[in-house]
C-alpha cells in the first residue's frame, strides 16, 4: 500500500534498493507484519527506547587514551592522498526519479 | 549591493522598524524612500551557535582534541566509525554543558537523552550524528547583552535573548575540497569532538543585535572555561536564521544564512539578508525556505548547493547509552563512587564570575562608567589586568585613568594591530608617565607627546623623554608672570572685551601664552594670572 513517490524518497534516505515488484511486495508484509503492535494499548505507558534505560551512563574521565593510529586507519581506504582520506566531491547524485520508476515497473 | 536602511533598532519591539532605503533596483536608478507609502519590515533573527567544548579529549572516545594536527593523527577507531565500537561519555563534556547551561539561566534537565540524526557526508563516516534532539541537558534560558544606541559610546540599552536549549553533540570531521581533482579530502581529526549546541530564539531584530548577543556568550563561555570560543579556530560556529514580516501579520519563511567566520560578518551577513528579504518581497517575489552561505568578499548571501531536496534526519534514540542522570544536593545517590555524578549543585557553587558580575565590580571599585567598562572586557584580552596594574602604580584617579588606557592606548593598539601583551608600552611605563602628569609637571598636551614617543619602543623614561624634548611646564611663577605681561601688552583689543564682559576672550589669551611658552604652561595657572593681572 505504500505510493511509489514515499518509496522512492526512502529509497533515496536510506540509499536501500528495493530491486523489484517482489522486493516492494516483501516490504508491504512486513510493515502489515510491524502494524499489529498497533493492536496493544499504550495510553499512559512511557515508551522504551532502550533496555540500557534503568542502567548507569558511565562517565569516562577527560584523559586522551587513544588516536595516533594514522597508518591503521588509512590501511582501510581504497584511495589516499597525504594521510587524508579521498571521497568523492560533495554527495554522488541519485538518478533521478522518473529513471528509477521505470526500472521498478520494468522489471 | 543596495544600502543597508535604518540601523540601531532597539527593544523587543523594534524602535524603529525597517523601511525600504534608497534601494538599487538590477537596472535603473534610484527609487526614492517612502515612495509607495510603504508599511515598515519588522526583521526577525535567530540564532544557532555551535561552541566547541574545551576538553582534553572527545565527546565519545578518548583520542585528543587539539587544533591544527597532522591528518587522521587524533583519530581513534570509534571516531572512524569501525564496527565494534561503542560510545563512552566524557565527564567533563558534561560539566561544561551543565556551567554553561547555569550561566545562561537555563533548567538543567536532570535526565536528558542522546538520538541519532542520520545523514550522508564523507567527513561523518557513522552515517549519523549522535545528538540530543528530544530532550537535552538544558533548555528555557536567557541571556542578557549590551548595545551602544547610535553608535556612540555614552548610551548603553539592555537586551535579552531567550535561550531556547542546550545539547550535547558530535562534532564532524572536516572536508576539503579539490574541484580540480574532483575530490574531497577528509580529515577525522575533529570528528567526534564534543560541541555544544546553543539554540537562541528569534528575539533580535537586526545584525548588531546578533553579533552584541553572541559577543556576549563568546565572554561568557571563556569566562567558565566550557569552550575557549574562538571564532577564527572554528571553535565558535554561527548559524543565523532570518525572515521578515509587517508587524501584526504573522512570521515570514525564513532562510539559514551559513559560513559565517567572524562577529562583523555575522552582522552584515544578517544585515544583507534582511534587507535581500525586503527587496525580494516589496518586487513582488516570494522567499524560498532554503540555505544560504555568507560570501564574505562579495558581503552577500548565496543559496548553497541543493542537499538532495528536503532532508529527513530519521531521528532515533541512541540505542548504545542510557539516559543521562544529574544530579543535585538533594538527590545524591548514597553508594554511587563520586567519579561517576555530576552534581549541578556542586558546579553551581563553583561558578567564576560572569562577566557582567566583573563589569559592576569594575564600575563600583574603580569608580569608571558602565560604557568603560563594557570596553575594558569586550575589547581585549589583558586590557582589564593592564588597566588595574596602571591603577595600582599610579597616584591618578582610575576615572582619569581609564580615558588613557580606551582613548589613547587602545589606539595605537588597534593602529599598529597589536594585542595588549604586545604594547611597547608596559603598564609601568604609562602609569610613570601619568604620575607626572598628576605632579604637574607635564601639560596634558605634552604627555601625548611623551606617549608617542613612548610607543617607539627605544627603551627610553618618560622622564628622560620630558627632558629631551624640553616638555617640563614653566614652575618658575615670575617667568610666566612676565610672559603673560608680554601677551596682554601686544593685544589690546582682546584686553578691552574681556574688560567689558566677554569672557571667552580670555580663552584666547591663554592660547596666546600656550604658544609662546611652547606648551610648557598650565592652563589653569596661566588662566588665574592672567585674570588676575587684568583685574588690576
Amino acid at each position: 500500500r505504500a505510493a511509489a513517490e514515499l518509496l522512492a524518497h526512502l529509497e533515496r534516505l536510506a540509499l536501500v534498493d528495493f530491486r523489484d515488484a517482489e522486493g516492494v511486495e516483501r516490504l508491504q508484509k512486513a510493515i502489515q507484519f510491524a502494524d499489529r503492535l498497533q493492536e496493544v494499548n499504550t495510553d499512559g505507558v512511557e515508551p522504551m527506547d532502550s533496555v540500557l534505560e534503568d542502567r548507569c551512563l558511565y562517565l569516562r574521565e577527560d584523559n586522551v587514551t587513544e588516536g595516533n593510529c594514522t597508518k591503521e586507519l588509512l590501511k582501510n581506504a581504497r584511495e589516499k592522498v597525504e594521510e587524508y582520506f579521498v571521497a568523492p566531491p560533495g554527495n554522488i547524485p541519485l538518478p533521478k526519479l522518473d529513471e528509477q520508476e521505470t526500472f521498478l515497473q520494468g522489471s | 549591493m543596495a544600502a543597508v536602511a535604518a540601523r540601531g533598532c532597539g527593544g523587543a519591539v523594534c524602535r524603529r522598524a525597517w523601511q525600504r532605503g534608497v534601494a538599487r533596483k538590477a537596472r535603473g536608478g534610484a527609487v526614492p524612500a517612502g515612495k509607495s507609502g510603504l508599511a515598515p519590515w519588522v526583521p526577525v533573527v535567530g540564532l544557532e551557535i555551535h561552541a566547541q567544548i574545551s576538553s582534553n579529549s572527545k565527546l565519545f572516545s578518548g583520542s585528543q582534541v587539539q587544533f591544527a594536527a597532522p591528518p587522521n593523527s587524533l583519530v581513534s577507531f570509534f571516531d572512524a566509525s569501525l564496527p565494534g565500537t561503542l560510545p563512552v561519555l566524557n565527564r567533563r563534556c558534561v560539566e561544561a554543558a551543565v556551567m554553561t547551561g547555569l550561566a545562561l539561566n537555563c533548567r538543567i534537565n536532570k535526565k536528558s537523552l542522546f538520538d541519532r540524526k542520520h545523514y550522508f557526508y564523507a567527513d561523518l563516516p557513522a552515517g549519523y550524528q549522535i545528538t540530543q534532539q528530544r530532550v537535552p541537558i538544558a533548555v528555557n534560558g536567557s541571556l542578557s547583552y549590551s548595545l551602544c544606541i547610535d553608535n556612540k559610546m555614552s548610551q548603553m540599552v539592555t537586551k535579552t535573548v531567550r535561550i531556547k536549549q542546550i545539547q550535547l553533540e558530535q562534532d564532524s570531521g572536516k572536508s576539503l575540497h579539490d574541484d580540480i581533482r574532483s575530490q574531497t579530502l577528509v580529515d577525522l581529526n575533529r570528528a567526534g569532538v564534543g560541541l555544544m549546541e546553543v539554540v537562541m530564539e528569534p528575539d533580535m531584530c537586526c545584525g548588531e543585535e546578533a553579533a552584541a548577543a553572541v559577543r556576549e556568550l563568546q565572554l561568557i563561555l571563556q569566562a567558565l572555561g566550557s569552550s575557549q570560543a574562538v571564532m577564527a579556530e572554528g571553535q565558535l560556529r554561527v548559524d543565523a536564521n532570518v525572515s521578515v514580516h509587517h508587524p501584526g501579520e504573522p512570521y515570514g519563511v525564513r532562510t539559514e544564512v551559513k559560513n559565517i567566520n567572524s562577529l562583523r560578518f555575522l552582522a552584515k551577513a544578517v544585515d544583507y539578508e534582511i534587507q535581500r528579504q525586503i527587496e525580494e518581497l516589496e518586487n513582488g517575489g516570494t522567499i524560498l525556505n532554503e540555505t544560504r552561505a555568507f560570501d564574505s568578499k562579495l558581503g552577500c548571501t548565496v543559496p548553497m548547493r541543493d542537499k538532495e531536496g528536503k532532508q529527513d534526519y530519521r531521528f532515533m534514540p541512541e540505542p548504545n547509552l542510557p539516559p543521562l542522570i544529574l544530579y543535585d544536593a538533594k538527590s545524591l545517590p548514597a553508594n554511587v563512587s563520586h567519579q561517576q555524578v555530576v552534581n549541578i549543585d556542586w558546579i553551581h557553587e563553583r561558578l567564576p564570575d560572569l562577566p557582567s558580575v566583573k563589569r559592576a565590580k569594575l564600575v563600583e571599585q574603580y569608580g569608571i562608567l558602565p560604557e568603560h567598562s563594557f570596553t575594558l572586557l569586550q575589547n581585549e584580552d589583558g586590557l582589564t589586568e593592564f588597566f588595574e596594574n596602571v591603577v595600582k602604580q599610579t597616584q591618578m584617579k582610575p576615572r582619569k585613568v581609564i580615558g588613557w588606557i580606551l582613548n589613547d592606548l587602545l589606539s595605537y593598539l588597534k593602529q599598529h594591530s597589536l594585542t595588549v601583551k604586545e604594547s611597547p608600552v608596559s603598564s609601568f611605563l604609562l602609569a610613570d608617565l601619568l604620575n607626572l602628569l598628576e605632579k604637574k609637571e607635564i601639560s596634558a598636551a605634552a604627555a601625548k607627546q611623551v606617549l608617542a614617543e613612548l610607543w617607539k619602543g627605544e627603551g627610553k623614561t618618560p622622564l628622560e623623554i620630558v627632558k629631551e624634548k624640553k616638555l617640563e611646564l614653566i614652575q618658575d611663577q615670575k617667568e610666566l608672570e612676565q610672559i603673560c605681561q608680554v601677551v596682554i601688552d601686544g593685544h589690546e583689543n582682546e584686553v578691552m572685551a574681556i574688560k567689558a564682559g566677554n569672557r571667552k576672550v580670555l580663552n584666547k589669551l591663554i592660547g596666546l601664552v600656550q604658544r609662546e611658552t611652547h606648551g610648557r604652561s598650565n592652563p589653569v595657572l596661566v588662566k588665574q594670572l592672567l585674570e588676575k593681572k587684568l583685574s588690576e
